[in-house]
């Protein structure tokens, strides 16, 4: 049927590919060479000056707590989803949507009624010397949330489609919980997983909305390099702001290329 | 000298299982010889894989009681029972070589490294896969993939082997082969074993004791000739052995008389087709005013004293002495059931049933 209508297909695939060139491949061209106008010196001076080089490790830092916890959760939770005997799964499941479908902002707002000086424990917890909002732990705690779903939801399928016998299996042979979950499951499900990590880190990367909420913007101390960047602009330091940006398109693509090498693997093997 | 009996390898003892109303297994008894090889024979839903899964521990009855080697298994977890279950569907760890799959139960018992390899590489020949053990599960045909769970599950040393339809997703002539090869392989380990089956042939072929189950019972429980020759009800007649339904009786195809004249307690019949199976032979009829297709199982020579044509009307009835049961419908389940194996041959009561 598509052999017999070309004009319509050729029409899809341009629309298709103009659409992407427009929306992703024109901006980062322009972003890209917009960045090097100034010549490789300037971009390095640029992502190399104390503020640039605290909101990396600070990102790095939110990424390095929250996608491990967020990978245990998520392993635990799909587990418990899908083979646990527990009522109230469609409360759980419905739940873990959440993240996804309020806006980060909220989200950072959230945390402030919670854990801010006029919050519910933010009194408390300032007592004891903690300072949740504009402060670090109020910055991972949003990079938590926000990328909370992302491992459950890739390995609940997974686990759903293997089915049980295996495990089952490995019961009867002698192996204990743990060691079956070691042994079977956590090996049956690595590729979900490794999916699930790969989205967690790029998410965890690029949050601008919570963390720009929670954090206070302190530069040098409260600024993740989604928010770095945009402060840049704002103060019209354009090469700070593109090199920045630079750097972030290419922590994120090499996640995403981590994801399609994963994605062969798993196909070969 | 005396031969002792042999005790018994595995006794369930009254065991009921529900699954909220539904019954599954009520008041099962079952008896395993140690060393023996006993199936479990039944439509679907009888609760025969149930059972098995209750003597493994996958599955905790709800009364009754589980014994291995004279011990009660009943509250003992899956882990420390120790049998080898072959699951229906081979339930191979993909992720692992035939070798790790094998290796598997040795080494969560913590064996030490030298005595797990030459147990696997001895199991790998037991089950003729030594070239194989470097493949994974995905790279072997059907009939290794159950080899390899089969060495997977004797690994261990188990005291009893259960396997659950093990033949059930293989293609009828590797079916055949490999059942030939677990009855040798039976006669080589002499581990107790109970196989789920819903194919009688498989059951009378490679069972010395056969357990007919329907409906969560226990219909009767024998070796194949008592089980055909003496069936307890028209469910195990039917379900062990052919049957044809004729005037409210069940009787085997071989018990049927063929009579040109009507004679005393003969019901009408046209003949659909006469074949010719060199030393035996087959006449598929047609009961007279709708009455269902039977069929009739004799001897070539018998065929030939009788002077049979296609189209002919004859008499039939059950031969003098044999046995024959009063058809209570049982039979309809049998047949539904038995309906997708039984397509190269006629089936004798299926009318008023799809099939």
């Amino acid at each position: 049927m598509s052999d017999s209508r070309p004009y319509t297909r050729w029409a899809l695939r341009y629309a298709a590919l103009g659409y992407l060139f427009m929306l992703l491949l024109l901006p980062i061209a322009v972003i890209l060479v917009n960045t090097f106008e100034d010549g490789i010196g300037a971009v390095i001076e640029a992502i190399t000056t104390p503020d640039a080089l605290a909101a990396l490790r600070l990102s790095l830092l939110t990424v390095i707590i929250a996608v491990p916890l967020n990978t245990v959760f998520g392993i635990a939770c799909a587990l418990l989803m899908v083979r646990g005997k527990i009522r109230g799964k469609s409360v759980i499941n419905a739940l873990l949507d959440v993240p996804f479908a309020v806006s980060p902002v909220v989200i950072g707002l959230a945390l402030i009624l919670v854990y801010g000086s006029g919050g519910w424990f933010g009194a408390d917890l300032a007592a004891i010397g903690i300072q949740v909002i504009f402060s670090t732990p109020g910055i991972v705690m949003a990079v938590i949330f926000v990328s909370l779903p992302f491992v459950a939801r890739e390995v609940i399928p997974v686990l759903e489609e293997i089915g049980d016998d295996q495990e089952k299996a490995a019961e009867t042979l002698g192996a204990s919980s743990w060691q079956t979950l070691r042994r079977i499951t956590l090996p049956s499900i690595r590729w979900g997983v490794s999916y699930g990590v790969v989205l967690t880190t790029a998410r965890a990367l690029g949050e601008f909305g919570a963390v720009s909420i929670v954090s206070g913007r302190i530069s040098g101390q409260t600024e993740t390099l989604p928010l770095f960047v945009q402060k840049q602009f704002e103060t019209f330091n354009s090469v700070g702001a593109y090199s920045a940006a630079v750097v972030l398109a290419v922590l994120a693509l090499a996640t995403l290329l981590a994801m399609n090498l994963l994605r062969r693997k798993e196909q070969s093997d | 000298m005396k031969t002792e009996p042999r005790p018994n390898g595995i006794e369930v003892l009254g065991v009921s299982k529900n699954y909220g109303d539904f019954e599954a297994l009520s008041d099962v008894t079952v008896t395993v010889p140690d060393g023996s090889m006993t199936a479990l024979l039944g439509p679907s839903g009888s609760g025969k894989s149930t059972l098995l899964r209750t003597i493994a521990g996958l599955e905790v009855p709800n009364a009754g009681r589980v014994m291995i080697s004279g011990e009660d298994q009943t509250r003992r977890p899956v882990r420390s029972r120790n049998v080898g279950f072959v699951f229906q569907h081979y339930a191979a760890f993909k992720h692992m070589t035939v070798f790790e799959n094998v290796a598997f139960g040795p080494k969560v018992r913590k064996w030490p490294k030298a005595k797990v390899n030459s147990r696997v590489h001895e199991l790998l020949d037991l089950v003729q896969l030594e070239g194989l053990a470097e493949r994974y599960p995905s790279q072997l045909s059907g009939g290794q993939r159950q080899r390899m769970a089969l060495a997977r599950a004797l690994a261990v040393d188990p005291k009893v082997l259960l396997l659950d339809e093990p033949f059930g997703a293989l293609d009828a002539k590797v079916r055949k082969d490999l059942r030939t090869w677990l009855r040798r392989l039976h006669d080589e380990v002499h581990v107790t074993t109970i196989f789920v089956t819903h194919d009688q042939e498989e059951a009378m072929d490679i069972a010395e004791q056969i357990v007919v189950m329907n409906h969560g019972r226990v219909e009767q429980t024998g070796d194949a000739t008592s089980l055909y020759e003496s069936p307890k009800n028209d469910f195990v007649m039917s379900f062990v052995g052919e049957v044809n339904r004729v005037s409210g009786r069940l009787v085997r195809p071989h018990d049927l008389e063929i009579l040109p004249v009507a004679a005393d307690g003969t019901a009408e019949a046209d003949i659909d087709r006469i074949v010719k199976l060199g030393f035996s032979a087959r006449v598929e009829m047609m009961l007279a005013g709708n009455g269902g297709e039977i069929w009739s199982q004799l001897t070539t020579s018998e065929l030939e004293a009788l002077n049979l044509a296609e189209g002919q009307r004859i008499h039939v009835r059950p031969r003098a002495g044999v046995v024959t049961r009063e058809d209570t419908g049982a039979i309809d389940a049998v047949v539904s059931e038995q309906a997708p194996d039984a397509s190269h041959r006629p089936t004798p009561s299926t009318s008023g049933l799809p099939v």
